[in-house]
Parts: structure tokens; C-alpha cells; sequence
């Protein structure tokens, strides 16, 4: 098995870990982590590919390595605006989930006090 | 053209506009944030002219010179550089969005006010300068030349749309954005999976050039499917709509109507791009069935849901939904079947006038929607009585806004499903011309159910909480007026129209039947749909009728509700994020099997 191989192997790996994550845990802060997780699957997969020289035929593709900076940089990004809203979420209902009956109870409250 | 393959290391005249349809808002922006306080919104009023003036421009250099306007990054040609390109499609709906956007800049005046004796207010600050930001990002989806290109302005368009729907910062709000955000982020998780499969199979991104290489191996159509149902999340196809419908509902109207106009057309145009430019001939017929039968099912389930709404403005949220569906209701319509590759014929062109005269439309009756809601302080449709004769003007912009979607002769709409029932005709695809025909009835029904509570009689004028300004009224009959007039424009120049199509007199009988049809239909579809229930009858023959219908009405309340309850299952968390799955697998297994007929 080449390196490559073993590389997107894990790269599939990470993806599907995160995958899974983004698709059970209920809680935000877990759902944002796994997307995480899913992306650096895919940078490895991007790394992969540069390793292989892709179809343009280069001992080793520098291509790839500036679209994944570009990326991360994506990456982090909307990581940082989502932990934003969650602390926001958190300082101003005091809960932070997703679930949207919460969100129909907290609005119901008012009225019924 | 005598030429395949047009000249990919030439800039043409006129590229400089595509670099300014970019930098000027990018500029605005950052002015804005730097000057802060009052300047932001002076800043970006001023840009709105300008960017309104590039957008013309482009359209005009494009009619005269009749070719696609390249300009390339530093002057490196693809496959080593990067290139922007603007072909008559990007030039339409850069135009739009800039007519939209200057619509929304001048509703938005009244709303996003710096409190007298204040320096700068938090909301106004955001606002303006996301507006610049979703305006950038668009105009970059619209002339990327290479999906990652795509990539990093579908991402900025998400950045910048995310904290819209938060602006006012209610938790129910907050808790919309972020559920927005984390679906998005999975989405272009996906995107950015196919456009590494694409390098590594094809070493570029380059669309033209992709186009040429592309050929039916796994990674391919693994790579096509999961950029396709990528975007699709983030277009909000059924069934991957959680986030649209809080999202789109809750947030500021002017918000609502930059979202629902334009942010979902940003992905939906990568799509086009993508089936169309980048792998005409790779999907096949039963992945673009698919693609379309989803369309219908959001037709069908938007529209159902929407009739059950007792929100005014939920129940256009709902609406967007089911027009997003219209939009791919195109795609096996545009199938040539000779060579089983996409055509850039009257479907595209179709599609693309649907989308346009959405985005003006939705855009007004957000905003009369948000006009209602600040003059009575709720917008409760069963609450609306008498608000037409207190507020005429927001809710004629409402009136003729849901007209522009159901499609009077004349309008965008109009032409847009004429374009469609032709293609569907001539491709013996019948039963879209079903779909279509009913879409029109939906759009009617929860237009009347609209229009008869505003109409009925009631002492609204009382019950006004604040006066609504005449200004923000305008700005929304305008884009409402905008969306009825479209079908009048020369769209030859941009959009590949079949001859007589558009030449059609539109006061003759055959056309003005068409428009009674889904307006019949509507008005029985609104009777035993609409939870909110029809305002009291004063006739007898009326109280005849409601004896005749109110056991009808019961029995299909029943099945909307279970619809509803649906839709309700549909927008939990894991049973969006495994549809997701589900249909990139179908999607797969059908490119799959498109290529093994062959």
C-alpha cells in the first residue's frame, strides 16, 4: 500500500467521523467540533492529491496545498462565527441547542406568566 | 460560432467592469467599517449607485459585443491562473441583484436609523455592511471562472447572510443562524470534497477547461454528486430545508429580502453552472428527473404548509420555499434527448427568467410583509382585516408582488413558464407540465388567502401602531411593479429564447385564460386549505356555500395537517442530515446509470 493510499484512508476516515458527529450529537458546540473534524478530512484528501502531482503531472503539486490554506482559513472563519452565535445563544436563553421545540417553549412562556 | 473552444488567454474589452463589480462594494465595505458611525450608511448608499452603474454597464458591453468578457488574474491564463468570466447569464443576474439590492438600500433607510443623540447603533452598523458583503459575494459567484473561485464566494456569501438573520438578537433568531450556519458549513463540506476529486482526477478547476477534460469515470460523478447536493443544501431544496423557513421568518424584513431574493440563487446559480457549464453531458436524464421531482415535492409541501401558516410572515417564508423548487423544475426540461446532454436552450433561459422574477417579487412582499408587521405590531393573517383600506400602498406592493410569481402576461413569470411549457411540450414530459400548471394554482392560493383577509372589512386604522413610511411603501412597489414588467425586456440579447416565444401578444384571449386558470384554482385551493379560515360571510349565498364546503374543508385540513407534521419530521437535525446522504447516493446511482446505458 502506497502513502498515498494510507493518507486518504484516513482522510475518508476523518470525514466520516465527522460525518457521523454532525449527524447524532445534538449539541452545537459537538456539531461544530465534528464539522471540523469533517474538514480536516477533506484538507488531508487535498494533501493527497498534491502528493500524487494530480493529473498535471508535477513530481508534487503545489496547487493543492494553496487551495487548503485557503480553506482552513474558510474553516476557521466559520468556526469562529458559529462559536460567536453559541455564546450569544447561551448568554441570551441560558440553553444552548438546536432543537426547535425549546426555542416554541421559551417563546410560549412569556404569555403564560 | 465557428470556434468550440472560445479563447481562454485573451482579456477581452470591457473586463475591467468585472474586477469593479467586485472591488467597488469590497471598498464600500471596508470604508465603512473603518469610518464607522453615520458614514457606514452614507458609505453605503453611495455604493449602491455605483455598483447599480457597473452592472449596467457590464449588461451593455455584453449586448454589443455578444461574447463572454474574460479577465484574467495577474494575466496567468488556466490552468496555472485564474480567470473571471461573464456570460450572459452572470450579466442578467448581476443586474438584478443590484436593482434588488438598491431596493432593499433605500427600504432600509427608515429601518436601520442611528437613534438621534447616538454615534453608531450595533444593527445599523451590521447591516449595511453585510449588505456590501452579500453584494461582493454574489457578484463573485456570478463571474467566478473556476469552482474554487465558487467555493470561496458561496463561503463569503454564507458569512455574510448568517448573522442577517440574527441582527435583531432574540434568541429564537440567534438559534435560526446558527442552525443555518452548521447545515451551510456541511454543505460546502461536501462542495469542497467534489472539487478535490475534480483536481485530482483533472488537475484544474477551470469550468471551460473542466468542460472539455470531463470524462464518466467514479470520481467524476462521486465528485458531482456531492457538489451538487452540496449546494443543494444551501439552496434549500425539499427535503433539505430545515433552516430556510425560521431563518427567512425571523429575521429583519429588509433581511428577509436580500435571504429570500437573493442569497438562495447564489447557490442555485452554482448549480446551473455546474450541470450546465462545467458537465452538460455527464448527469443524464434520471439524475435531472430526480433533481426536478424534489422540485415538486417542494412545491407541493411548500405551498401546502404555506396555505396552513397563521404567520403572514412564515407563510412567505414557506413560499420561497416552494418557488425554489420552480427553479429545478428546468432541468430535465433542458435534457436534449438526441445526445442526452443539458441544452442552453428556452429551459436555461426559463429557469433563470423564473429565478429573476422571484428575486424581485419575493423581495417586495417581504418588505410589504414587514410593513404590515411594524404598522400593526403583529402579522397575524387572521388579524389583517381592514389593513388594505389603512394601508393601501404595502398591501398592493403585497398584491402585485404574489401577481409577479403566479404570472399575469407580461411578467417574468409569464414568460419564464411559457419558455418551460414549451420545452416540456416539445420534450413529450407531460407531467411536469402538470407540475408547472398546478405550482401556478399554489402560488394563487396563498395569494388570495392573503389578499381576501386584508380586503375584508375591519377598523384597522385603529389598531395602527405606527405610521408606515411612504418611502420604504415605493421601494416596494417598485421592485413589485419591476418583477410585472420583466417579461417586456429584450432577452434575446442575454438568454438563448426561442424565436416567438417572447413575440407572443400578450392581451390576446389564450393568454389572459391562462391567467384565470391557477387564479380559479387558487381560490379553491385557498377555500379548503387555508387554516386561517375565510372571513365571515354576509350572503346567503354565501352561508350556501360554506354549508356545501365546511365537510369537504375538514376532511383535506386533515391531510394538510399530517403534511405539516411532515414537514415538522422533515426539519429535525438527523433526518435532514441523512436525506442529505440519501439523495447524493441516488444522485450517484443515477449519473451512474445514465453512463452505463450509453
Amino acid at each position: 500500500m502506497s502513502i498515498a493510499s494510507v493518507f486518504a484512508l484516513c482522510a475518508a476516515a476523518a470525514v466520516g467521523l465527522g460525518l457521523y458527529g454532525l449527524l447524532v450529537s445534538p449539541q452545537p458546540l459537538r456539531k461544530i467540533l465534528a464539522f471540523n473534524l469533517l474538514g480536516s478530512g477533506v484538507f488531508v484528501l487535498f494533501g493527497v492529491v498534491a502528493r500524487r502531482g494530480a493529473a498535471a503531472g508535477f513530481a508534487s503539486d503545489p496547487i493543492p496545498q494553496a487551495l487548503v490554506i485557503t480553506g482552513i482559513v474558510v474553516a476557521f472563519s466559520a468556526t469562529a462565527l458559529a462559536v460567536a452565535l453559541l455564546l450569544r445563544l447561551l448568554q441570551v436563553s441560558g440553553s444552548a441547542t438546536l432543537a426547535a421545540h425549546s426555542s416554541a417553549r421559551s417563546s410560549r412562556d412569556p404569555a403564560g406568566t | 460560432m465557428p470556434d468550440p473552444a472560445p479563447a481562454l488567454d485573451a482579456v477581452t474589452a470591457g473586463a475591467f467592469l468585472l474586477v469593479l463589480a467586485i472591488v467597488v462594494p469590497v471598498a464600500g465595505l471596508l470604508a465603512a467599517f473603518a469610518a464607522g458611525g453615520r458614514w457606514v450608511e452614507r458609505i453605503a448608499l453611495t455604493t449602491l449607485p455605483l455598483g447599480l452603474a457597473i452592472a449596467v454597464a457590464i449588461a451593455i458591453a455584453l449586448w454589443r459585443t455578444d461574447a463572454p468578457i474574460v479577465y484574467l488574474l495577474g494575466a496567468w491564463a488556466p490552468p496555472l491562473g485564474v480567470a473571471l468570466r461573464a456570460d450572459g447569464l452572470s450579466a442578467l443576474m448581476m443586474a438584478i441583484t443590484a436593482v434588488v439590492i438598491c431596493g432593499v438600500g433605500i427600504f432600509a433607510c427608515a429601518d436601520f436609523r442611528i437613534p438621534a443623540g447616538a454615534t453608531e447603533a450595533r444593527a445599523p452598523f451590521a447591516f449595511w455592511i453585510l449588505l456590501l458583503a452579500i453584494w461582493a459575494a454574489l457578484n463573485m459567484v456570478f463571474v467566478a471562472g473556476d469552482l474554487f473561485t465558487l467555493y470561496v464566494a458561496l463561503e463569503l456569501l454564507t458569512f455574510a447572510a448568517v448573522p442577517l438573520v440574527s441582527l435583531d438578537g432574540r434568541a429564537e433568531t440567534l438559534q435560526a443562524a446558527l442552525r443555518y450556519l452548521i447545515f451551510a458549513l456541511l454543505g460546502s463540506a461536501f462542495y469542497l470534497v467534489g472539487s478535490a476529486l475534480l483536481y485530482g482526477a483533472y488537475g484544474t478547476l477551470d469550468i471551460v477547461l473542466l468542460s472539455h477534460q470531463l470524462r464518466a469515470q467514479p470520481a467524476t460523478l462521486v465528485a458531482a454528486a456531492l457538489m451538487t447536493v452540496g449546494l443543494l443544501a444551501k439552496t434549500a431544496l425539499f427535503p433539505l430545508h430545515l433552516w430556510l423557513p425560521p431563518a427567512h421568518a425571523g429575521a429583519p424584513a429588509a433581511c428577509s429580502a436580500v435571504l429570500s431574493a437573493l442569497v438562495v440563487k447564489g447557490s442555485f446559480f452554482i448549480v446551473v453552472r455546474l450541470w450546465f457549464g462545467v458537465m452538460p453531458g455527464l448527469p443524464g436524464s434520471a439524475a435531472a428527473q430526480l433533481l426536478a421531482a424534489l422540485g415538486a415535492a417542494a412545491i407541493v409541501l411548500g405551498s401546502i404548509v404555506a396555505l396552513r401558516q397563521e404567520r403572514l410572515k412564515l407563510l412567505v417564508a414557506y413560499s420561497t420555499l416552494a418557488q425554489i423548487g420552480y427553479l429545478f423544475l428546468m432541468f430535465p426540461l433542458a435534457l436534449d434527448p438526441a445526445t442526452a446532454r443539458l441544452a442552453s436552450g428556452g429551459a436555461l433561459a426559463g429557469g433563470i427568467l423564473q429565478a429573476i422574477s422571484h428575486a424581485t417579487a419575493k423581495a417586495a412582499m417581504f418588505m410589504s410583509a414587514g410593513l404590515l408587521y411594524a404598522a400593526l405590531g403583529h402579522d397575524r393573517i387572521s388579524g389583517l382585516a381592514g389593513v388594505a383600506r389603512a394601508l393601501p400602498l404595502s398591501v398592493l406592493a403585497f398584491a402585485l408582488g404574489g401577481m409577479a410569481l403566479i404570472g399575469p402576461p407580461g411578467s417574468g413569470a409569464y414568460l419564464a413558464k411559457t419558455l418551460l411549457l414549451q420545452a416540456a411540450d416539445d420534450g413529450g414530459q407531460w407531467w411536469w407540465t402538470v407540475v408547472i400548471q398546478a405550482g401556478g394554482m399554489f402560488t394563487a392560493g396563498y395569494w388570495l388567502l392573503v389578499l381576501v383577509h386584508t380586503l375584508a372589512r375591519g377598523d384597522a386604522s385603529a389598531a395602527l401602531r405606527a405610521r408606515v413610511s411612504r418611502l420604504q411603501e415605493a421601494a416596494a412597489l417598485a421592485l413589485a411593479l419591476c418583477s410585472l414588467l420583466l417579461g417586456l425586456f429584450p432577452w434575446d440579447a442575454y438568454l438563448a429564447i426561442p424565436a416567438g416565444a417572447a413575440a407572443s401578444n400578450p392581451l390576446t384571449l389564450k393568454a389572459l385564460s391562462s391567467l384565470l386558470w391557477p387564479i380559479v384554482g387558487g381560490a379553491v385551493l385557498a377555500t379548503l386549505l387555508g387554516r386561517s379560515g375565510l372571513p365571515p360571510a354576509r350572503l346567503r349565498v354565501e352561508n350556501l356555500l360554506v354549508a356545501v364546503i365546511r365537510p369537504v374543508r375538514r376532511g383535506v385540513l386533515v391531510l394538510s395537517g399530517t403534511i405539516e407534521r411532515l414537514d415538522g419530521a422533515l426539519r429535525q437535525w438527523p433526518v435532514a442530515a441523512i436525506s442529505l446522504l440519501v439523495i447524493a447516493m441516488l444522485l450517484g446511482a443515477a449519473m451512474q446509470a445514465a453512463q452505463s446505458l450509453d
